[in-house]
């Protein structure tokens, strides 16, 4: 249950972006990543959430163990709130939607179509969806993206709530989520220096 | 997997879904032809067959871009990549669902847009035998193609130039049955080659569409 990076280089566009990065995350852990735009915290994300390969290095964790939720939430406009969590509790094989949507404060929309969800809506439906994906580990891009205050806080109670139950957390944030003992992972550092990756084969400018 | 397959089914069946356009196509097509032709019964009779294939094709085409760019914008197909779910299994799923909503009921219209084009009586049960066995055939291939072009803006024309081409034998064979049923000749040939090419496009082509998918959501 444990993830463990060590030095990993990652590229984005065929161009290497941050290098020689290692941590390693012990269940009840959370790691905030920072660092200014552009620096790679959404390609590491997906690296590790096994969307890409990482140009270099390891990434050791349990398998079928990771959660990702990134910039788009993956909802489907014309399911209701209930129908689009049901769905990914489905594929996941768990339990536990109406769960979600109370922990999420979700249940008085749930018959409601996502087409007629608020931004921020969206984000806690989104959001509900690692609730229900059962998995130990979840990676966060910007989680927090057109949440309200009331929003923020309630979705720092359900991260420490996870981590509190043995879960584990990387969170790509520029927001104070309440999270005291996280810790606190500058990117700044580990940026690589321009260096161009040959592409490895014919699949980078696929079409 | 089933959970995909109803999800799938459910968003073509709701509101902007696209259930049907496929199929009002084909009617169309099918209406118009005599119109262009000319009303002798002789002349469709012969091309009927050839018609019929075409029109499913390109009435298949018209929704293949929607197998995966939809789920590519909205970031599901990212969250079904991570799924526990294998995603040579997940296009697997979502071609069946394609063919279920635009396969299956060209297959099922066909028969009576063959009376307007005054298809021959022993060629109704063939023309329905060649289009249930072909279009599976139709909607794996579509969404190899589909898989291929999905991270591309407005991939339609390109998911069309691409995929044309891979349906030409499965178009021969295709018609070939219904040409040979209808002229009251054997279609064993034709018809074990038509399924020959379903059976593996189906058995090999989620493979090759994961593959694309993977390398395109990279």
């Amino acid at each position: 249950m444990e993830l463990v990076v060590q030095d990993l280089a990652v590229a984005r566009g065929g161009l290497c972006v941050l290098e020689g990065l290692g941590f390693a995350l012990a269940p009840g852990a959370a790691l905030i990543l920072r660092g200014a735009n552009g620096i790679g915290k959404t390609t590491l994300l997906r690296t590790l959430a096994g969307l890409q390969p990482g140009l270099r290095g390891t990434i050791s964790a349990p398998p079928e163990s990771i959660a990702y939720a990134a910039h788009a939430d993956g909802l489907k406009a014309t399911l209701t709130v209930t129908e689009n969590l049901a769905f990914w509790a489905a594929v996941h094989g768990t339990s536990g939607v109406e769960a979600a949507l109370a922990h999420m404060n979700l249940t008085l929309l749930r018959d409601r179509r996502a087409a007629n969800l608020s931004a921020g809506q969206k984000r806690r439906l989104g959001l509900a969806r690692l609730l229900v994906s059962g998995r130990p580990i979840w990676l966060l891009d910007e989680p927090t993206v057109s949440l309200d205050t009331a929003s923020v806080a309630l979705f720092g109670a359900v991260v420490r709530a996870h981590l509190a139950a043995g879960g584990a957390a990387v969170i790509a944030t520029h927001i104070d989520l309440g999270l005291p003992e996280a810790q606190l992972l500058d990117l700044t550092p580990f940026r690589a220096r321009g260096e161009v990756q040959a592409s490895h084969g014919f699949d980078e400018a696929f079409l | 997997m089933i959970a995909l397959l109803i999800r799938d089914l459910r968003l073509a069946l709701r509101a902007g879904g696209g259930f049907g356009l496929g199929l009002a196509f084909f009617l169309l097509l099918a209406v118009l032809i005599p119109l262009g032709v000319g009303p002798e019964g002789g002349t469709l009779a012969k091309i009927a067959p050839g018609i019929l294939w075409v029109g499913a094709l390109l009435a298949c085409l018209l929704s293949l871009d929607r197998i995966f760019a939809l789920d590519f914008e909205d970031g599901s197909l990212d969250l079904l990549a991570t799924a526990p779910i294998p995603l040579e299994g997940a296009v697997a799923v979502k071609a069946l669902a394609h063919w279920l909503v635009t396969g299956l009921p060209l297959t099922l219209a066909a028969p009576l847009l063959g009376v307007l084009l005054h298809l021959p009586g022993q060629g109704y049960g063939w023309l329905l035998a060649s289009l249930a066995l072909g279009t599976p055939a139709l909607s794996s291939i579509g969404a190899f193609g589909a898989a291929l072009v999905v991270g591309v803006k407005r991939g339609g024309l390109l998911l069309s130039l691409l995929v044309l081409p891979l349906y030409v034998p499965t178009l021969i064979f295709g018609a070939e049955v219904v040409k040979r049923g209808a002229a009251g000749m054997d279609v064993g040939v034709p018809l074990a080659l038509l399924a020959a090419i379903t059976l593996g496009a189906m058995a090999a082509l989620p493979f090759a569409s994961a593959l694309a998918l993977r390398i395109n959501l990279r």
